[in-house]
């Protein structure tokens, strides 16, 4: 079938693979050097073929993992609670909307829309967190601001609402004396479950690959995130091992470290578990954007 | 004493008209807000659903609009933000007349220009080409592996682009230097560079994603559009030109419409994460977000920091509306509001 195709349209695909491996190639060099061997790398530089193999960089990394685990920990805390509250919030807000007969429908709606418009900029917002709130240095400072509520998905998911259910269900469930709430939660969100997951993704991306929060919210360590530990050892490879035990011992890792090979295996590390998810989300990450972009 | 008590009499009546001209009133009120009670009692659980969403938009959206007045005011921390003195404009004159302000407008607007034609031509290219194959696996492989850029973080591709660039042993200077016989380039300290690299870095990121949109909006397409176009022995090229794309323009309309309207804002990953924050890149990466940034953080100048920010809320607005009221003259139904 692929062979046929491939001769009717040639080109075409030629075409597209040159853009998958422009795709590709950087994950690849990125792998390719962190398996390589420190020597082979300063005196060749990265290669997509490494002369000389190694899996020193990792066993370097794995040697002393608790700064990694503790960041990979903040991720997956700050991820868990952050998608769960995120979609109730946004499932909360949006069925509202998407009632015809709900009084101040307009102003609601309004009220969210115009956050898309204008914003007060950054630093007003900094300041509104840090100094009436006091989020610094706060596992919240990375849940909260600007990621527990995004206008376009509340906007995405009332139009769910307002086109997937139909309005004689919940007729029909209020005859019966159903309360709200019951509605809501046994017949509006069971319906929904698609609009539910795809944004449920979206906030599970929007949360694990956060670091700006990180960067601007938190200067202690034990709270980096994976990503903002990310961010310290691109600019420092050595940061990873000097927070890390007495000096002493610092000093005598740091001479032992295999600096290139290392910064690059820490970046697979950080990256590897998003990728190796992907082959599972993808189609429906895909569905998602598309009915978002149709719809939306 | 009659006379009196006709008087009297007529303000007596009076009087009563007038009470019960008022308990009439009151008692259309008192329906009418009865009637407003009850509709908010009967709708009492919709109403407190979009609470915990109301707080929350006034604490992360509403209060810090109302903290731009910091643009025109000189922040002193021992006496707050409100009672901080005002500087009138002075935040703005300085910003205006520092050759930044030029210099970080120019380059947001100039690197989102390139952006939006850059990534529109090929996203629909590549949407226009996928969907000319037919096997379905081929073309959701393809799909999915365009897209994988657009879900890594900027600080990955700030690590992936480091794997090329970065001067000792990146792969581009090994190879200028191994098979070319060049001097490396310290990619990282010339500034001249690095428009082409980031207009590069950006496609390479954001341009699967618009193709994947495009391309949903192409699938959307009646088939009986081009069966008629075949019989009446219009080429591919044709068919591209003349159903394909007029088709799909109301989506090219409102991508391109929402691009334009925030061409003041910059992804600030891309500009201070994949630059490494880099100071000699500052001439040419420097873009209102790291602007204010910068200043805000490196500097510690709040008042301009908002005052710039403020000068990209106001201007991101007018465009956002003047945008969508050009698109809506063009056609009613792909405006956004």
């Amino acid at each position: 079938m692929t062979g046929a195709m491939n001769s009717r349209h040639p080109f075409i695909h030629l075409f597209f693979w040159l853009f998958v491996l422009f795709s590709l190639v950087p994950f690849l060099l990125v792998f390719m050097v962190s398996i390589s061997g420190e020597e082979s790398i300063l005196k060749h530089g990265y290669s997509l073929f490494p002369s000389e193999f190694s899996t020193g960089a990792y066993s370097f990394l794995f040697n002393d993992f608790s700064t990694i685990a503790k960041a990979y920990g903040v991720t997956i805390a700050v991820t868990l609670i952050g998608t769960v509250v995120s979609l109730l919030i946004t499932c909360l807000y949006a069925y509202p909307l998407s009632r015809p007969d709900m009084p101040f429908r307009r102003t609601l709606s309004f009220f969210l829309f115009f956050t898309m418009l204008f914003g007060g900029g950054m630093a007003p917002w900094y300041l509104t967190y840090v100094n009436m709130f006091g989020i610094k240095n706060t596992l919240l400072s990375m849940i909260i601001p600007n990621l527990l509520l995004s206008a376009f998905n509340v906007l995405l998911m009332r139009s769910f609402f307002s086109t997937s259910i139909p309005d004689s269900i919940l007729e029909s469930a209020t005859i019966d004396g159903a309360s709200e709430w019951t509605i809501f939660k046994s017949i509006v969100i069971p319906l929904s479950l698609p609009i539910v997951a795809t944004i449920g993704l979206f906030n599970v991306l929007a949360y694990w690959n956060d670091w700006y929060n990180c960067m601007l919210f938190i200067d202690k360590q034990e709270l980096y995130n994976i990503q903002y530990l990310m961010t310290k050892t691109l600019n420092n490879v050595q940061y990873l091992i000097m927070k890390a035990g007495s000096n002493a011992q610092a000093g005598e890792q740091l001479a032992k470290m295999p600096r290139e090979t290392v910064r690059m295996a820490f970046a697979v590390v950080g990256v590897a578990p998003l990728l190796a998810a992907y082959p599972f989300f993808q189609r429906f990450y895909i569905s998602g954007i598309t009915s978002g972009a149709v719809k939306g | 004493m009659n006379g009196n008590g006709r008087i009297h009499d007529n303000i007596g009546r009076r009087i009563e008209l007038e009470t019960a001209v008022e308990q009439a009133a009151e008692v259309r009120r008192s329906t009418r807000t009865g009637a407003f009670l009850r509709k908010l009692k009967k709708y009492r659980a919709l109403l407190i659903m979009t609470v915990p969403g109301l707080v929350y938009l006034i604490i992360n959206n509403y209060i810090p609009m109302y903290g731009v007045v910091l643009a025109f005011k000189t922040l002193s921390y021992d006496k707050g933000i409100w009672d901080s003195p005002w500087t009138g404009l002075d935040n703005f004159k300085f910003l205006f007349n520092s050759p930044d302000a030029f210099t970080i407008t120019r380059n947001t607007i100039l690197y989102n220009v390139v952006f939006i034609l850059v990534n529109t031509v090929f996203a629909l290219l590549v949407a226009i080409l996928i969907n000319e194959i037919k096997g379905k696996a081929i073309s959701r492989f393809y799909q999915s592996t365009f897209l994988l850029p657009h879900i890594v973080s900027m600080v990955v591709v700030a690590y992936l682009v480091y794997g090329f660039l970065n001067q000792d042993s990146g792969m581009v200077n090994t190879i200028l230097t191994k098979y070319f016989h060049k001097d490396s380039i310290a990619w990282y300290s010339e500034a001249g560079y690095w428009p082409y690299i980031l207009v590069i870095v950006n496609a390479w990121k954001n341009a699967g994603y618009l193709s994947i949109i495009y391309f949903a909006a192409i699938i959307g397409i009646d088939k009986e559009y081009y069966e008629a176009a075949r019989i009446d022995g219009a080429t591919r090229w044709k068919q591209m030109t003349a159903i394909t794309l007029p088709l799909i323009m109301p989506v090219i309309l409102i991508m391109t419409l929402m691009a334009v309207s925030s061409i003041l804002r910059s992804d600030f990953g891309l500009f201070y994460q994949v630059t490494m924050a880099s100071g000699p890149l500052i001439p040419t990466t420097n873009t209102i977000d790291t602007f204010v940034y910068r200043a805000m953080v490196q500097l510690g100048d709040i008042g301009m920091s908002s005052a710039a920010g403020l000068y990209q809320s106001v201007v991101c607005f007018f465009l956002i509306l003047g945008a969508n009221l050009a698109v809506r003259r063009y056609d009613k139904n792909s405006s956004l509001f």
